[in-house]
């Protein structure tokens, strides 16, 4: 057996920042199985209860080291609809990689590098054996939103036999999947295919529907048996700084939506415009931060820098996400905080004002709090601006549902078992958590196909 | 679904279209808009329900021929389908028996008050009704919107039909006449809806404005639609479209309405090659 895992060639950095092309190459066939082999099958594998959605890992992973590509993406689908997703977007290394006992002395088997090669290889030939799907139910489930934690829930339910009816509002399916990953960390093709997956195991999708508009949750219930509310995230926050509305500041959501979503990248061609300054900042540090400084390099930014209020210790985002901003040229201003914003004559953004910062006593969420160096106040020229310190959950649904109970800050409340304070009616992803992983939300998603099964036997 | 049953130029730069959306037609309510996505490479545009009928099923849009995408849309004739159509969105008008409202309306935002003058009428209100166009070609609505007022007047900045000048003239003076007037909508151009602000304002008549920044998703997501109101950020999208208009900061509005001014002539350029192509 091979002691180091076997590593992901990569695009290089000053390739892969001229186009929005997927940055990792992903294994050849011989790579994934040399790596499968690394893995030496606990009789008590740990790495499973890191897993969300309870992906049978060292399953999938034997039938991957003997060369059984196609059973090992079945053995996944078991329990995850979105293997070539998950495979890419999920943060294992504070999940099942964690976990692996490889991990202890040496590295740990590569995990979501195998998951995305089995559902890269499979996907063409990809079909639903008809012994994996239950008999058809006559009971209808109603799922509203399209993103990671409706189409997991989605799937789950259609797998037992619900027949499930999955609304969008948007115009295409994929929700955070479609609007907030980037095209080179996570190819459109790929949630086009997960999601026609989806379709293929009878779940009916309707976009452009508002649901809580054009139907209530009440009037949905008459129809359906259950509801599950995955309608994800909302208003992005702000700062309240002076000059936020500034004419070239964005909100990472905005942003990301005009490029990802509207493919702004493309205008003309699409007639979504974005523009990119020569001086880009990035206000916070987490995955959408990354994502956003990216995306403006791409765009044709000359600078464009990360502005964050901690250190690097302290930066949410994945460590790989960082080192390759890092590879890619990004720069980082840490222990810094805007203070305002300042326009040029014709009202843009000009000048960033922050404030140098240091790390006193850990808060409540254990970090240490940073705190502003008194008379420490600079200003640096800037073009773009792009706010990514997170969002609210959205609040279309809760607005018109004056049953559904939330937290002040907007947030669905849920059981433990995602049931929300009505009847029948789960929730869970962002509109739940506010802002969080892809991979939380499908393990909400499935928690609830479970609780709505229960509740519907 | 989505389909257009009926079309109509309205004047050189606005049409009217009726389009088949039960769903939409049966929820709407006045003040309320949709997302029309009319190409695969279009943009997500917010527009008004000018109308809604529930019995037919269907919902009426004006638009003003303006931009590469209501450019797009205008492309699209009787029996098509509109590829993309969201709503209802947004607040709806708060409707109840005020006593005497004026409601303004500035060229294309004469369609959108319709509605919401049906819906005043009905609750009972003495509804004035003022109208506003550059010249007599581009007033639209009139007897519609006379049907529903007790009292229609128009302007034009050529003197062209009814008064020359601009509807914040009218205004003013029914002021000055001593008109008790409980409340005041207004809807168009944001240099009116100022004007007009800045009229009442003066005599601490409530007045609430339709504001119409850019928007992307419409559905409280993106944050794009953001305005200020009371000192506080507002979003459009959920929180409005309409404000009161004593609150509003519009000189951010219309510095931020700017911001792609570039992109929307060179977009405009290139969908009318397009579309030139096309007729070719």
């Amino acid at each position: 057996m091979k002691k180091e895992r076997t590593q992901m060639k990569n695009r290089s950095a000053t390739e892969r920042v001229k186009d929005f092309n997927e940055v990792p190459l992903g294994y050849t066939l011989e790579e994934a199985v040399e790596e499968a082999k690394r893995c030496i099958q606990c009789k008590n594998p740990k790495c499973v209860s890191g897993c969300p959605v309870e992906v049978k890992i060292p399953a999938f992973i034997a039938e991957l080291a003997k060369g059984n590509v196609q059973a090992a993406v079945d053995k996944i689908k078991e329990t995850n609809a979105l293997p070539a997703i998950c495979g890419r977007v999920c943060p294992q290394e504070e999940q099942c990689e964690m976990k692996c006992i490889l991990g202890v002395k040496g590295e740990p088997v590569a995990i979501g590098n195998l998951e995305r090669f089995v559902a890269d290889y499979t996907r063409k030939q990809s079909v639903v054996s008809s012994k994996q799907k239950a008999e058809r139910k006559n009971a209808r489930v109603a799922i509203i939103g399209s993103g990671p934690a409706g189409l997991t829930c989605a799937a789950d339910l259609a797998l037992l036999g619900y027949q499930v009816t999955m609304f969008e509002s948007l115009h295409v399916t994929g929700g955070v999947l479609r609007y907030g990953i980037p095209e080179f960390r996570l190819p459109k093709a790929i949630v086009d295919q997960e999601v026609s997956y989806i379709k293929t195991l009878g779940v009916d999708v309707q976009p452009d529907m508002l649901i809580g508009s054009v139907l209530t949750i009440d009037e949905l219930l008459k129809d359906f048996q259950a509801v599950f509310i995955g309608s994800g995230a909302g208003l992005p926050k702000f700062m309240k700084l002076k000059g936020e509305s500034l004419e070239g500041i964005y909100s990472a959501n905005e942003f990301l939506f005009r490029v990802n979503m509207m493919k702004a990248y493309q205008f003309p061609n699409n007639l979504t415009p974005v523009k990119v300054g020569k001086k880009v900042v990035v206000v916070g540090a987490g995955n959408v931060a990354m994502d956003s400084a990216r995306v403006a390099l791409r765009l044709g930014a000359e600078k464009v820098s990360i502005i964050y209020r901690r250190s690097h210790e302290e930066m949410p985002a994945r460590k790989e996400e960082i080192h390759r901003a890092v590879e890619e040229g990004i720069e980082f201003q840490l222990l810094t905080n805007p203070e305002a914003y300042h326009a040029d004559r014709e009202g843009r953004v000009a000048e960033i004002e922050c404030i140098k910062m240091e790390l006193g006593e850990p808060d409540a969420s254990g970090r240490r709090r940073p705190v502003p160096v008194a008379n420490s106040n600079f200003k640096q020229p800037v073009d773009t601006v792009i706010v990514a310190i997170g969002n609210d959950p959205n609040p279309l649904i809760p607005l018109r549902t004056p049953s559904l109970k939330t937290e002040k800050w907007g947030g669905v409340i849920v059981d433990q078992n995602q049931l929300t304070s009505i009847p029948n009616v789960c929730a869970g992803g962002d509109i739940v958590r506010g802002a969080a992983t892809v991979i939380s939300a499908m393990g909400d998603g499935k928690k609830a196909a479970k609780t709505i099964h229960t509740a519907l036997r | 679904m989505n389909k257009i049953i009926r079309k109509e130029r309205l004047n050189e730069s606005v049409s009217k279209i009726i389009v088949s959306a039960p769903h939409i037609a049966r929820a709407a309510k006045p003040g309320q808009f949709v997302v029309v996505i009319p190409t695969s490479t279009a943009e997500r545009i917010p527009l008004t329900i000018a109308d809604a009928d529930k019995t037919a099923g269907t919902i009426t849009i004006i638009f003003q021929i303006v931009g590469a995408t209501t450019k797009l849309l205008d492309t699209l004739e009787v029996g098509s389908e509109i590829p993309h159509l969201l709503g209802p969105l947004g607040q709806p008008t708060h409707i109840e028996k005020f006593g005497t409202v004026v409601v303004i309306g500035g060229g294309v935002g004469i369609a959108e008050i319709y509605p919401m003058v049906k819906a005043l009428k009905k609750a009972g209100n003495e509804v004035i009704t003022i109208i506003g166009a550059r010249n007599k070609d581009l007033l639209i609505y009139e007897n519609e919107l006379r049907t529903h007022s007790f009292e229609l007047r128009t302007t034009t900045d050529d003197g062209s039909s009814g008064r020359k000048g601009f509807v914040s003239d009218e205004l003013k003076d029914l002021i000055a006449a001593g008109k008790k007037i409980s409340l005041v909508f207004a809807v168009g151009p944001v240099p009116m809806m100022r004007v007009c602000a800045e009229v009442t304002r003066a005599h601490n008549i409530k007045t609430m404005v339709s504001l119409n920044p850019i928007m992307l998703d419409a559905t409280g997501m993106c944050g794009v639609c953001r305005v200020t109101v009371g000192g506080e950020t507002k979003f459009a999208c959920v929180d409005g479209p309409e404000f009161d208009a004593h609150e509003v900061d519009f000189a951010e509005l219309v510095n931020r309405l700017k911001t792609f001014k570039t992109q929307e002539r060179q977009a405009l350029d290139h969908v009318c090659k397009l579309v030139e192509g096309i007729k070719k």
